[in-house]
């Protein structure tokens, strides 16, 4: 079972925290700063794998990847398979995230965050992977924004906001 | 730049995000969030905002309570936001409270009402959204709420629905398994389902019911064969496939299932023989998802029956991974070797280099495997590389949580494996030294009882040497700055023990050092505790020794500190100290024989010896013993009825008491329980043991005052205990002559004792010595022959004997549960024949003592109950109160004796006066023959260098 989902960039502020089991907010940011901790101290070239049992608790472990300037970790127990945990990371960030925003970027993911709540939903529910299939987790998350926007006459960001976003 | 339709995002927040972000210190950011917060506080509680501009204000409190900060004034807006008819506002809603609360949090039953009607909803966007907070928000008390819509929904037409169906319905079950139990077979049926997605989906229900309980489901590994055979074959859509392989995670999850469905199934086993093989073969080996499948299968092979060919595949797949410049694949290659080589231990020998490589390699992550595999692979040939590599490594790190776990280990396998004495005690020194707090103090028992015991070179002459090389390597250690409590527990102990035994030191020096000790500590009381006890030893040894006495200054500053201590245990100590140091030679040697931390001390729970004074007691009209259990429903009615209608009523339920299982004493059991494998109460134990001894004398002759009495008298009476003793034990001895008997016997076969702890380990070929020897220390030389059984029939009835004596031979039949029941750490295959772990021993001990205490009780309700007469109970009630507590105290006293051999000794040389034998307790000359040809039959040479790092770790 995938017991949370975390997003940090480099500097170690979170961009995106999931907990599928309830953790009080002061724990999660406990963790969150924790889990950081190690990160950066992680040298270059090793493996993505951390043992976390002493950041949460027995049977547990701890698959990272980088990507620019985020960090995405998931952290699971025994009943998961590491390289495939650095696959779904892989299925996250890079194949479903790219299609949604076409090089993705840190701002992105702020800026959109109930829709990468979405996707994360679609993906993984109740700490299982539920969803493999990058076209088909797209497909149902455009399904539910073109519902939605068709409920609600919304303007949409103007051009100069997205301008400096990208930086 | 995301900016489709439904997540939109106004001027504000984009705002509010850049500004966070680039806020140049925690404290700036903190402001701005804060000011958030007020701003969100004041808006979002104004009337009629436009549903927009609410969602907007949610999303900006997530994000809020994502960075640390509070947003709970916003939780009931959040939960209103689930009841909007607007799939926008209705999906931000749940997404805030799945985020926001907790399953017992109290809104949620705001919102159970709407996940009902959400569920059937027609629109399946909302019913998906309804389920994610099912997942999220529903507890064992709300289940029932909506357990009957998501079980429609297991048969919704769209895929997307029932999986996530599936899903919640798995979340039940782990919830509260009982109140979907009935229900389980759904995840059976919905793996037929037509849909490869849901029928994936399916598989993690499955593999944790399977889990739980593997032999329901041995039938279905036929179908669980079928569906791989067929995912690997490429039948399912192209869809699923990654990276140009069929569904893995399919692959993955099923293989998982396989594993479990195939531990220790032939029969299942050869079912999957083929498609495993396959896989092997057609995986692709460049992509990271391929290895990951790999990987299972070699999990998948390491866990089934064993098959010469699958494991050669494995190996190969092994070899691959560890020669891979990649962390990742080393990391999986040692994690799989350590699974393989329990199987095929000669795997490891073809890749020692890699190993080496990996244990010298940057990266924490894959160092801490291969301790994790040598740990695996350790036996007696390469335990001396294997925990020096461990114990450096320990001192290198910091986290504390893994140096608990390593020096945990390094004690295991030292405890498990030492090739010598020396050596052990150096290598305890050395784990206490750098990870001594972390260290489980039942730890440091075994080390002071082993240099105690030692275990039997080849004369008491290693033993003196061992000890003294001990005192003074602590001498050393002492000179260090700040060393761990427990640490400084067994230093006092050793020292106070053994300090002066070979005359190199005087009773000043030692005694110096064990003053600075309790100054230097002063705030830790248990070390006080543990020094002050040795101060009294050496005194009471220089005494015994017709040496003058001259108690240095220091030394009589800190007892007159300690006299009045706030703490009555270290109070105690310095008053018997004190004590002590008034009596002359004869009774000091008495009370503090040198050297006898080994001696047993025997305690008769029973109080069995009191027998003849109760009878006498109960001729002259008192009132007999009634057990607790019987003795509360009794006094209840008792305040009911008058006096007249007493007599009657109480022998009437005395009498049916009889028959009942006594639940009283059953359910202290457990707390027992609890006391023996957890609680080593290292102040303590003083208390229970000194109270039962000096109660006992005077609980017959005034039940009443006893308990106000207690220490006062007992200092005098429990002198008189050991010339009851006798009569009773040998009363009852008779018929536990046979276990006795065919315990001796089986200890004739040494296989036994190998496996027992250091401690036991002594030859049970010694047996009948030993019990001579308890026999005579505890009845005197007279009459030992008859006495003999009774110290047998102890042992093998008293819950605890291996606490209080482990030299005392366990059953044939102790011996046979030990191996049948599981193994706590994982087997080693490597040593097959080798012992097992110290925790066996201990763990087994409980259901022994459950027994023992059982008996001990039906024996002395028996003796208590015998007599008829029964009369008014508030005194016996008084009486029953005391000898209760007696047997619960003196029960976890025994068990503290275990793991605390100084609580053992200091009581019972201060307080037990049939502990006289002194001189001979070392082990003798056979006992120490036997122990070196097993060391020998172990393979070990101690003499052997560490010649060659690699033959060492893995010849």
């Amino acid at each position: 079972m995938i017991k949370a989902v975390m997003v940090m960039n480099t500097q170690g502020k979170p961009r995106l925290a999931k907990f599928f089991d309830y953790l009080p907010v002061e724990k999660q940011q406990e963790l969150i700063r924790r889990v950081f901790g190690v990160l950066c101290s992680r040298p270059e070239n090793v493996s993505n794998f951390i043992e976390a049992e002493s950041i949460f608790g027995p049977d547990s472990r701890l698959v990272y990847n980088h990507f620019a300037t985020l960090y995405f970790v998931v952290v699971f127990d025994s009943s998961e398979n590491e390289l495939a945990m650095l696959d779904y990371i892989q299925l996250l960030g890079q194949q479903t995230l790219e299609r949604c925003f076409k090089n993705v970027c840190e701002l992105d993911i702020v800026f959109n965050y109930s829709k990468i709540h979405t996707i994360l939903d679609e993906i993984i529910l109740g700490g299982q992977v539920l969803e493999t299939r990058s076209t088909e987790i797209m497909r149902a998350v455009e399904e539910i924004s073109k519902l939605e926007a068709a409920t609600n006459a919304i303007s949409f960001i103007p051009k100069s906001a997205s301008s400096w976003l990208s930086r | 730049m995301g900016s489709q339709g439904g997540f939109y995002q106004s001027k504000e927040f984009l705002d509010l995000v850049k500004s966070i972000g680039e806020a140049r210190s925690k404290a700036e950011e903190d402001r701005i969030v804060l000011n958030e917060i007020e701003t969100l506080k004041r808006r979002i509680s104004e009337p009629d905002i436009p549903k927009r501009k609410m969602k907007e204000y949610i999303i900006r409190l997530v994000y809020i309570e994502m960075l640390g900060h509070d947003a709970s004034f916003g939780y009931i807006h959040a939960v209103k936001m689930t009841h909007d008819d607007s799939l926008l506002v209705k999906r931000t809603g749940y997404l805030a409270v799945t985020l926001f609360l907790n399953e017992d949090h109290d809104l949620i039953i705001l919102i159970v009402n709407t996940i009902q009607k959400d569920l059937k909803s027609d629109n399946y966007l909302v019913v998906c959204a309804a389920l994610n907070a099912v997942c999220k928000l529903i507890n064992e008390e709300t289940i029932p709420a909506v357990l009957p819509q998501v079980m429609e929904l297991l048969a919704h037409p769209k895929e997307a629905v029932r999986k996530k169906a599936i899903m919640a319905l798995h979340r039940f079950y782990q919830k509260s398994p009982s109140s979907v139990s009935h229900l389980v077979s759904n995840f059976r049926k919905r793996l037929c389902d037509n849909d490869p997605g849901v029928m994936g989906a399916t598989l993690c229900p499955l593999f944790e019911l399977i889990a739980r309980d593997v032999n329901s489901y041995k039938d279905l590994v036929i179908s669980f064969v079928s569906i791989l055979k067929q995912v690997a074959e490429r039948r399912l859509s192209k869809a699923y496939d990654y990276h140009q392989m069929p569904a893995p995670f399919i692959q993955i999850k099923l293989l998982k299932i396989l594993a479990l469905l195939g531990s220790g199934d032939k029969q299942a086993s050869e079912n999957m023989y083929t498609v495993v093989g396959d896989i092997f073969r057609k995986c692709d080996s460049s992509s990271n998802i391929g290895n990951a499948v790999l990987y299972e299968c070699i999990c998948c092979v390491s866990s089934i029956y064993p098959n010469p060919k699958l494991l050669e595949s494995a190996a190969d797949v092994i070899s691959r991974f560890l020669k891979s410049d990649s962390h990742n694949l080393k990391y999986m290659g040692i994690d799989a070797l350590g699974r393989l080589i329990k199987i095929s231990p000669e795997i490891a020998e073809q890749h020692q280099l890699a190993v080496i490589d990996c244990l010298e390699d940057p990266d924490d992550t894959l160092k801490r495997k291969t301790f994790e595999l040598l740990y695996k692979m350790t036996k007696s040939t390469n335990v001396e590389v294997i925990v020096d590599r461990m114990i450096d490594y320990m001192i290198s790190i910091n986290d504390n949580h893994y140096k608990t776990e390593i020096a945990s280990r390094c004690v295991e396998l030292a405890e498990q494996f030492a090739p010598s004495n020396q050596w052990f005690i150096q290598t305890m020194n050395r784990v206490f030294e750098h990870a001594g707090d972390l260290v489980n103090i039942k730890v440091a028992h075994n080390l002071m009882r082993l240099i105690a015991e030692g275990f039997g070179e080849d004369d008491d002459n290693a033993d003196t040497k061992l000890r003294s090389s001990a005192v003074e390597s602590y001498l050393r250690i002492l000179g260090e700055p700040k060393l761990p409590s427990v640490f400084l527990q067994v230093i006092c102990w050793v020292l106070g023990e053994y300090g002066t035994a070979d005359g190199m030191f005087s009773a000043s020096d030692i005694t110096g050092k064990l003053c600075d000790v309790a100054e230097a500590y002063s705030n830790d009381e248990t070390v006080k505790a543990y020094a002050t006890t040795a101060l009294m030893k050496i005194y009471a040894f220089e005494i015994a020794a017709w040496r003058k006495v001259d108690m240095l200054p220091e030394c009589q500053s800190l007892m007159e500190e300690l006299l009045a201590s706030h703490s009555t245990d270290l109070q105690q100590r310095a008053y018997e100290l004190q004590a002590v140091i008034g009596l002359d030679a004869h009774a000091v040697a008495c009370i503090m024989p040198s050297d006898a931390s080994c001696e047993d001390i025997e305690v008769d729970r029973d109080l069995s010896f009191l027998n003849d004074y109760i009878q006498e007691a109960i001729e002259k009209g008192a009132q007999p013993y009634i057990p607790e259990s019987e003795r509360s429903g009794m006094l209840n009615i008792s305040n009911f009825r008058n006096q007249d209608h007493h007599e009657a009523s109480s022998h009437g339920l005395r009498f049916e008491a009889y028959e009942l299982p006594k639940p009283a004493v059953q359910s202290r059991i457990p707390q027992t329980l609890i006391a023996s494998t957890e609680i080593v109460p290292v102040p303590e134990p003083m208390y229970p043991r000194e109270s039962y001894q000096t109660t006992m004398p005077s609980i017959p002759s005034d039940a009443g005052s006893a308990e106000l009495k207690l220490r006062l008298e007992g200092v005098q009476k429990k002198w008189g205990r050991s010339t009851y003793t006798p009569a009773t034990s040998t009363s009852n001895s008779t018929s536990q002559k046979t276990v006795n008997g065919t315990s001796q016997g089986d200890g004739a076969s040494t296989v036994s004792s190998m496996r027992e702890t250091y401690d036991s380990r002594k030859p049970q070929v010694e047996v009948s010595h030993e019990k001579q020897k308890l026999a005579a220390s505890l009845f005197g030389g007279s009459s030992k022959t008859e006495k003999r059984p009774a110290t047998g029939h102890k042992a093998a009835k008293a819950s605890s004997h291996v606490v209080e004596k482990s030299h005392v031979p366990k059953s044939s039949m102790e011996v046979a549960s030990e191996k049948a029941a599981p193994a706590q750490q994982p087997p080693d295959l490597l040593d097959l024949g080798e012992p097992t772990a110290t925790s066996t021993a201990l763990q087994l001990d409980p259901f022994k003592q459950l027994e023992g205490l059982l008996d001990a009780t039906e024996v002395a309700s028996a003796v208590n109950g015998a007599p008829a007469a029964s009369r008014s109970p508030d005194i016996m009630a008084l009486y029953a109160d005391t000898a209760a507590g007696i047997h619960n105290k003196n029960d976890a006293d025994l068990l503290s004796g275990l793991s605390n051999p100084s609580v053992t000794n200091m009581p019972g040389t201060t307080a037990m006066p049939q502990v006289t034998q002194s001189s001979s307790k070392g082990p003798n000359p056979k006992d120490s023959l036997e122990k070196d040809a097993l060391v020998r039959q172990m393979g070990v040479n101690p003499s052997s260098q560490n010649p060659n790092l690699f033959k060492d770790l893995l010849g």
